[in-house]
């Protein structure tokens, strides 16, 4: 690549990154602002001076270790029944053989291209006649059923595992069972791991499941509890930027954590075979 | 996507066991297989096959919530085309489908060629491109409203200063949708710009190499050998696209407080449907819509893989 064409490029990623990070900072700036600067036309970057009750105020003015703990626990359980049953169920379709295995797969694939508004008022009804609704329980219990997308995630990945291992247990006597959790699962952690940090991502962030599903204030998640920082007439800027920051950053932690492994799983290992 | 073309398990010794009827090996296979299949069976049949017929059926009667339908036939279709209401909120989908999914397309591939480009701090761009995938909806939507604001925002602040006077964004009819559209951008491209960095991961670099050899610049290897190569994950995305901006929902109902305003011109399919079956209750009636919109994307995909053959190119396929 010649010099300026390089210097090119870099402008454009330049340019790129700051349209990227730019709300962000902006939103960092405005927690620590005073009312008399939030509205400041031209706009102030940098507070002055650093006003951090916003922050103590945020906290206080919704019950935030509650709305955060429901949160928490509705992501994790989610994320813990999709990252032990969705591989179970693709290391069944890619290695195992059973009758109609093929078609239920083949079923799996169609039913990926439905759209969750066919299924959403049903799914409701479903719920309410066993009583759930209400609960948070709707919002976990489905992921210890499988999803569609993650199945076939992971089924491209335990495709590309060699044969010769699974042999090789067989050899020493593993049952099935001991194949899939001591061999392939552990074979297969980066995919596992891509689709925990999906499923995560959805729960913690999901708005339209616990708008749909939780009407007591005891059991609302952060994405409920953020709108309440915006009444008829004012939006408290500050506290709902700190609430915001706050449903925010628990994922770019994770993701700096697992997004090495995470890079590798979402290549598409296997599908070459 | 079919399961045809994609790799099966077919070892030879299990093709030998399978002669032998049921020996020791398959038996415990599939065994093994069904039970760790289990939750999916109840988890397909619970979550997707029931509530697909069952939305079916409704779409036939005019159940609401607090009372059991009747069976109405054909009529909520009937008095769908004739509500106005419907065909805005078609219309209003359709048209931010049609913006949103190539413009994302393009300037995800775009981004995700620099991010490929190997340059000092890769990584940090990389990663900064991603972040914005991780934000939640709800923190969007009050960061981006406010960006937008049309006296107060930074955006028009910016525009001010080269003396240019940025619309009303959110609050003016005619800009409310561009809006939608580049909050939208900014939220999908980390995500898709992943999925095609992976996909450029697979392109072999000795078809860089021999197109050097023959002189090829920059751009033309990009138009001549990248993209081509690229063009089965582009696929894979603008179905994945079409899908998700037709039941576009999250967003629009938040940015518009729950109604779709100014003047509809956010009422978007998912938002009326919404409407109608959680505020108004009319189950029947949105199960009709819910298959409308069903039926339109089964056109749509349709279409889109009937067209595979003229511009998708796959590497394995003429080896295979």
């Amino acid at each position: 690549m010649s010099k300026s064409m390089k210097t090119i490029a870099y402008i454009v990623l330049i340019i790129i990154g700051l349209f990227s990070i730019f709300p962000l900072l902006w939103m960092i700036s405005t927690t620590l602002k005073t009312n008399s600067q939030v509205n400041l036309v031209p706009p102030v970057w940098i507070p002055h001076p650093f006003d951090w009750k916003n922050w103590i105020e945020a906290v206080t003015y919704i019950p935030f270790p509650e709305y955060f703990g429901n949160t928490v626990f509705v992501s994790l359980l989610a994320t813990f029944g999709a990252m032990l049953v969705c591989p179970m169920i693709a290391y069944s379709f890619a290695r195992l053989r059973w009758p109609g295995r093929n078609i239920v797969f083949a079923l799996t694939i169609s039913v990926m291209m439905l759209p969750s508004t066919v299924t959403m008022i049903p799914l409701f009804v479903e719920w309410k006649t066993v009583g759930l609704v209400g609960t948070r329980w709707p919002l976990i219990l489905g992921a210890f059923f499988g999803s569609p997308y993650y199945i076939f995630l992971l089924r491209q990945f335990f495709l590309g595992l060699p044969n010769e291992l699974e042999d090789a247990a067989r050899v020493d006597g593993l049952s099935e069972y001991g194949i899939y959790f001591r061999v392939m699962l552990p074979l297969a952690v980066p995919g596992v791991l891509t689709v925990g940090l999906f499923q995560f991502m959805a729960s913690w962030g999901d708005f339209m499941g616990p708008l749909i599903y939780l009407f007591k204030p005891s059991t609302y998640t952060l994405s409920l509890g953020i709108q309440q920082f915006m009444t008829q007439h004012t939006v408290m800027m500050q506290q709902l930027m700190v609430v915001g920051l706050l449903t925010t950053i628990p994922i770019i932690v994770i993701y700096f954590f697992v997004q090495k492994r995470f890079i590798e799983g979402i290549t598409f290992t296997g599908i070459k075979g | 996507m079919t399961p045809t073309g994609i790799q099966t398990q077919n070892p030879p010794i299990q093709r030998k066991l399978r002669k032998q009827n049921l020996s020791p090996t398959t038996r415990s296979q599939r065994n093994a297989g069904i039970v760790l299949a289990l939750p999916w069976f109840i988890g397909l049949i619970l979550f997707f096959l029931i509530p697909f017929f069952v939305s079916l059926y409704w779409s036939f009667t005019n159940y609401s919530i607090l009372q059991p339908g009747k069976f109405v036939g054909f009529s909520n279709y009937v008095h769908l085309f004739h509500d106005a209401t419907f065909l805005k909120s078609l219309l209003v989908t359709f048209y931010y489908t049609v913006f949103s999914v190539p413009l994302t397309i393009i300037v995800g591939v775009g981004v995700s060629l620099l991010l490929n480009l190997k340059v000092k701090g890769q990584a940090i761009f990389r990663t900064a491109a991603f972040v914005p995938s991780l934000v939640p909806v709800i923190a969007i939507m009050i960061l981006w409203n406010w960006l937008l604001s049309p006296q107060i925002g930074v955006v028009n602040w910016l525009l001010s200063l080269i003396h240019v006077q940025g619309p009303g964004w959110f609050t003016d009819q005619h800009w409310a949708m561009p809006a939608m559209v580049l909050v939208s951008l900014w939220t999908g491209i980390g995500g898709s710009t992943v999925i095609y960095l992976a996909g450029l991961q697979d392109v072999p670099q000795d078809l860089y190499d021999s197109a050097e050899v023959d002189g090829a610049g920059v751009f033309r290897r990009a138009r001549h050998v990248t993209i081509p190569l690229l063009t089965p994950v582009i696929f894979f995305q603008l179905i994945m696209g079409i899908i998700g901006a037709l039941q576009q929902f999250n967003l629009p109902y938040l940015i518009s407080g729950g109604n779709g305003n100014p003047n509809n011109s956010l009422l978007f399919y998912g938002i009326y449907q919404y409407q109608t079956a959680f505020s108004y209750l009319r189950m029947g009636y949105a199960s009709a819509m819910a298959w409308i919109m069903f039926i339109i994307i089964l056109i749509i995909t349709a279409f889109v893989f009937k067209s595979q053959s003229r511009w998708v190119f796959y590497q394995g396929a003429k080896e295979r």
